[in-house]
């Protein structure tokens, strides 16, 4: 699924030992387009603005299977349930090929974990809403990764080359999320006018809160020019949204349900659809730690690895005791 | 987190007979088999292999990136080991 804010966390200061000299020549490496792999040098900055990029993208992955999952023993019939489950379970990839590349930087996955489990780390702020309805299992495949789609789709040209095959792994199956959830949102839109209602309900919900996926306006962004500049980042937070916006609402025209926003025009001289303004202070709100299920989301999760913690310890035990053997 | 983090494995996957092998990414597991059944898990959910190798990161020796040039550097020489290098009259056929 997704990470936003991509640039979110404190302001990165470049070591002052590191040469001058080294710093242009990665540059004009980044410049030439060459990828960046685990053990060249780079920047502290880099490695630390990547390192957060993709463990939240991670963290994203994981607790994004929380909202989905929730819907598997209602799935409407045995086909959606199986569809979901592999979609669930693909989150789970997702999180596993993140975490791998996050690796080559020199964190540990437990130490990633501890930041998730503590509530040091962040993860996309849309996995903070609730699903109340089936419908809302649509709209997440049809917004939610479509808006991952946009952008991670440059994220498989990033410089870093860990990242950037990794996502090439991603958004392949993506694809098949997002059509899925288009799929469910057209059965509802074709069915009685109660599914539709409920297709639309989810739209009125979803909608902001996945236009709020890209992060900060562009004038807000703290990071995006480093990371520009790195080719970390390939768009800016607005051009995408843009992107996202313009694709998307034509696909709600297709579905006949609307999109919730009275300032919606499309602007023929620029070609793109304008839009009304999105509230900042939720987006801050939820970022914060106050959206409908923050807590909820962390408590299961720590619930979910303290739970499992006996069956660590077994594998553990099982496999020293095998290596014992093996030596004996 | 005060227990030991299992090991690191590296998973390369062959997508089909006639191929080599090609790293895919990463797993941890607790012991070999594991490592085998979690990189099929992670990295072959949609019939991406026909075989999978697991090795743990610590037992791969690698190059050193600082020392590529230098490392390298015997190569960069002996370019009469490209035909390239060989000028071949205009008229000669087949080779």
């Amino acid at each position: 699924m997704y990470t936003q804010g991509l640039d979110q966390g404190g302001a990165e200061q470049t070591a002052l030992s590191e040469t001058d000299e080294k710093m242009a020549a990665f540059q004009q490496r980044i410049d030439a387009e060459e990828k960046i792999e685990a053990k060249d040098w780079m920047p502290e900055a880099y490695r630390r603005t990547l390192i957060r990029q993709i463990s939240q993208h991670a963290h994203s992955e994981i607790i994004g299977m929380q909202p989905e999952g929730n819907w598997l023993t209602r799935a409407p019939t045995l086909k959606r349930k199986a569809i979901l489950l592999a979609k669930v379970q693909d989150e789970a990839g997702h999180g596993l090929y993140l975490y791998s590349a996050a690796e080559t930087l020199g964190v540990s996955r437990d130490q990633m974990v501890a930041d998730l489990l503590s509530g040091k780390a962040k993860y996309s702020s849309i996995f903070n809403y609730p699903t109340v309805s089936w419908a809302d299992i649509g709209a997440i495949g049809w917004l939610v990764d479509g808006a991952a789609i946009m952008n991670q789709i440059p994220l498989c040209r990033c410089s870093y080359g860990p990242y950037a095959r990794a996502m090439v792994r991603v958004c392949k199956e993506e694809s098949f999320h997002q059509r899925q959830g288009f799929e469910i949102m057209l059965t509802l839109c074709r069915g009685t006018e109660a599914q539709k209602a409920m297709a639309q309900d989810a739209l009125n919900r979803w909608w902001w809160p996945s236009l709020m996926m890209f992060g900060p306006n562009d004038s807000e962004s703290k990071h995006s020019a480093q990371s520009m500049a790195w080719k970390i980042k390939r768009f800016s937070n607005d051009e995408l949204r843009q992107k996202f916006v313009d694709v998307t609402v034509q696909q709600a025209e297709f579905l006949g349900i609307s999109v919730p926003d009275p300032d919606l025009t499309f602007d023929e001289e620029s070609g793109h659809y304008k839009f009304g303004e999105i509230d900042w202070q939720e987006f801050m709100d939820v970022v914060a730690g106050n959206g409908p299920c923050n807590k909820q989301r962390l408590a299961k999760r720590v619930d979910a690895h303290e739970g499992g913690e006996w069956v660590r310890d077994a594998a553990q035990a099982y496999a020293n005791k095998q290596s014992a053997r093996a030596a004996a | 987190m005060s227990k030991q983090e299992w090991p690191l494995y590296e998973v390369f996957i062959r997508s089909k007979s006639g191929l080599s092998h090609r790293h895919a990414g990463s797993v941890h597991a607790a012991d070999d088999q594991m490592a085998l059944d979690n990189a099929r898990d992670t990295y072959t959910r949609r019939s991406e292999g026909v075989s999978l190798w697991v090795v743990r990161s610590d037992r791969i020796i690698a190059s050193d990136p600082a020392e590529t040039a230098a490392f390298f550097e015997p190569a960069e020489d002996k370019i009469y080991r490209h035909p390239t290098f060989y000028e071949i009259p205009d008229g000669v056929e087949n080779l």
